[in-house]
């Protein structure tokens, strides 16, 4: 995040710097500056219709155009990809309105929007993460009533989210929440945090860059500062476990990665690979080389040929 | 009376009155419940004794008098006077509000289980297998295979249900229950195992109760003390089997009287 007070350049012509005029991005940024100063709070504001339908990450895109500035570097993912169709469109997006550079290299970017994923590499005290929300609120399913999920918040009377929990065990036999899976933030507020995998969910404890979560339709805001505790809730008998995977990446051999199953034909066929598509192409530069590598057709092969 | 009782009044009604607008909810009401003590609070529809029951457990503002509570630190404190966080806190432990509709006392969305663990997880219970076995035992105390404990309230029959509401709300021990109508809408047959079950229940545990009910034989069986009320106020107080033998007042000699002798 540089210099945000420098949004004076236009890239298309009739639009403001990064879409949003700038009134609209002093509220959010009033917003912002006071999630980050309540670690884990929902802070409401005035969401703005944005050129693309909710859902689409309408949130993220306008934290992101409020921290935009024209020496910044943009890297937009979507489960982790840089080339799926949320990630391709939000960087068109901000190309066309704000003229900034993008990247698809994680340890370049300045900020990062994401939707589902945080990346595998470790990011640093420049960076700031910018997440799509689809629900900020993690009480929303248990609790109906938007009044009494915020008493519920102020008074820290999150016994109920311990409820969901013990419905997991009894049903399951063991914690079966993968994604959304509840945090607390400072040993004051839960947090949802977004529908990421709860793979990522120790990523988010004592982060070095600050993290920002957008929710438009929902009209929240609320944020990580660096180096924030961020714990997941569990039972003392069924202590949180990270997601972990039977396979390595068939492109890149990782172990340690999220991996997405990808089906290959219709008789069962299938392979697992990196999610994070630049840390997987990065590996692959490096040389790994994953069980399927040899087979795969050139395109997805990309950097290791 | 319960001997269980001592010197000091749990819970203390000061000239309690709400008023609606110009109309009377409740008018003047003062009592003084002990610890262990079972309170019938009895009287047709419309006679304010959900009002009062509302007043008494904090959930409503009386427009004049005020309502005392004994807390466990043996401090008495003004129950309006109460934090928000206070109240809650003391509805999740030291009382218990068993409602009508039992529909509306429990999560219908979740098993019986974490119905009654719900209360130990938010005061702190961070161990799966001792919430569970707590509910199990619970479970079995008001007379529910605890071979359920995984289905949704919903799956229960209506007694069934009404029991799993005073389990989930006696499992962090709180030493006054309010009960509004507990038994309405049941059969006869199920009230009456219900009402055993309650009996057995406050005895052993030496709970106060404030029960309201328009069913006189309800009274009879739960209550020690019973307090008339008619129009929004309490026309007459007493030992329960002294009032129904023998009512001072006209209405509750009319009240005695309709009970339909089988």
């Amino acid at each position: 995040m540089s210099a945000l007070a420098t949004s004076g350049t236009v890239a298309a012509s009739g639009y403001n710097f990064a879409y949003l005029d700038e009134q609209t991005k002093r509220m959010i940024r009033r917003a912002i500056l006071k999630a980050i100063a309540i670690p884990g709070y929902q802070v409401p504001f005035a969401s703005r219709e944005m050129p693309m339908p909710y859902g689409w990450g309408t949130g993220g895109v306008q934290v992101t155009a409020a921290i935009l500035g024209a020496s910044d570097r943009l890297k937009v993912i979507d489960q982790g990809a840089d080339d799926t169709t949320n990630a391709v469109s939000i960087r068109k997006f901000f190309e066309k309105t704000s003229g900034v550079a993008t990247t698809t290299h994680t340890a370049e970017a300045t900020i990062i929007q994401t939707r589902h994923r945080i990346p595998e590499k470790n990011l640093t005290a420049d960076q700031v993460l910018v997440y799509q929300v689809p629900i900020p609120e993690p009480l929303r399913f248990l609790e109906p009533r938007e009044t009494e999920t915020r008493v519920m918040h102020a008074l820290e009377d999150y016994g109920l989210m311990h409820v969901k929990l013990y419905e997991d065990i009894a049903t399951h036999g063991h914690i079966a929440t993968t994604y959304a899976y509840p945090v607390k933030v400072e040993d004051r507020y839960v947090m949802d945090p977004s529908p990421t995998p709860k793979f990522d969910n120790p990523k988010m404890n004592d982060c070095a860059a600050l993290q920002l979560f957008g929710a438009g339709r929902e009209k929240r805001i609320y944020a990580l500062p660096p180096h924030t505790k961020v714990v997941s809730l569990d039972f003392d008998d069924h202590p949180f476990e990270p997601t972990k995977f039977d396979h390595a990446c068939a492109l890149c051999g990782a172990t340690h990665t999220y991996l997405d199953e990808v089906i290959t034909d219709d008789a069962g066929g299938r392979m697992f690979v990196c999610s994070d598509t630049d840390h997987c192409e990065e590996r692959r530069a490096e040389g790994h080389r994953g069980a399927l590598l040899g087979e795969a057709p050139a395109a997805i092969a990309g950097a290791a040929e | 009376m319960s001997n269980a009782m001592t010197d000091a009044p749990l819970l203390t009604a000061e000239t309690v009155t709400k008023f609606y607008g110009a109309r009377i909810g409740c008018r003047d009401v003062g009592f003084e419940l002990y610890p262990g003590e079972v309170l019938a609070v009895v009287g047709e529809s419309g006679s304010g004794k959900s009002t009062l029951l509302k007043l008494l457990s904090g959930q409503l503002a009386p427009s004049d008098g005020r309502v005392l509570y004994r807390m466990r630190d043996g401090v008495t404190r003004d129950i309006l006077t109460l934090s928000e966080a206070e109240r809650r806190f003391l509805f999740r432990t030291d009382w218990g509000f068993v409602h009508q509709h039992a529909e509306q006392g429990l999560r219908m969305g979740v098993s019986a289980g974490a119905n009654v663990g719900e209360r130990l997880m938010a005061v702190g219970w961070r161990h799966y297998g001792k919430i569970r076995t707590e509910a199990e035992t619970w479970l079995e105390r008001v007379e529910i295979d605890a071979g359920r404990i995984d289905e949704r309230p919903t799956a229960y029959s209506g007694g069934m249900r009404q029991r799993l509401q005073i389990a989930r709300n006696l499992v962090t021990a709180p030493r006054l229950v309010f009960m509004d109508e507990p038994t309405g809408g049941l059969d006869v047959s199920v009230q009456a195992r219900l009402l055993d079950l309650v009996r057995g229940l406050v005895a052993d545990l030496g709970l106060a109760a404030i029960v309201v009910t328009h069913d006189l034989a309800v009274a009879r069986l739960l209550s020690h003390r019973i307090l008339v009320m008619k129009d929004g106020r309490a026309i007459e107080t007493g030992l329960t089997d002294q009032v129904l033998d023998d009512p001072r007042e006209p209405y509750t000699q009319l009240l005695v009287s309709s009970i339909l002798q089988p």
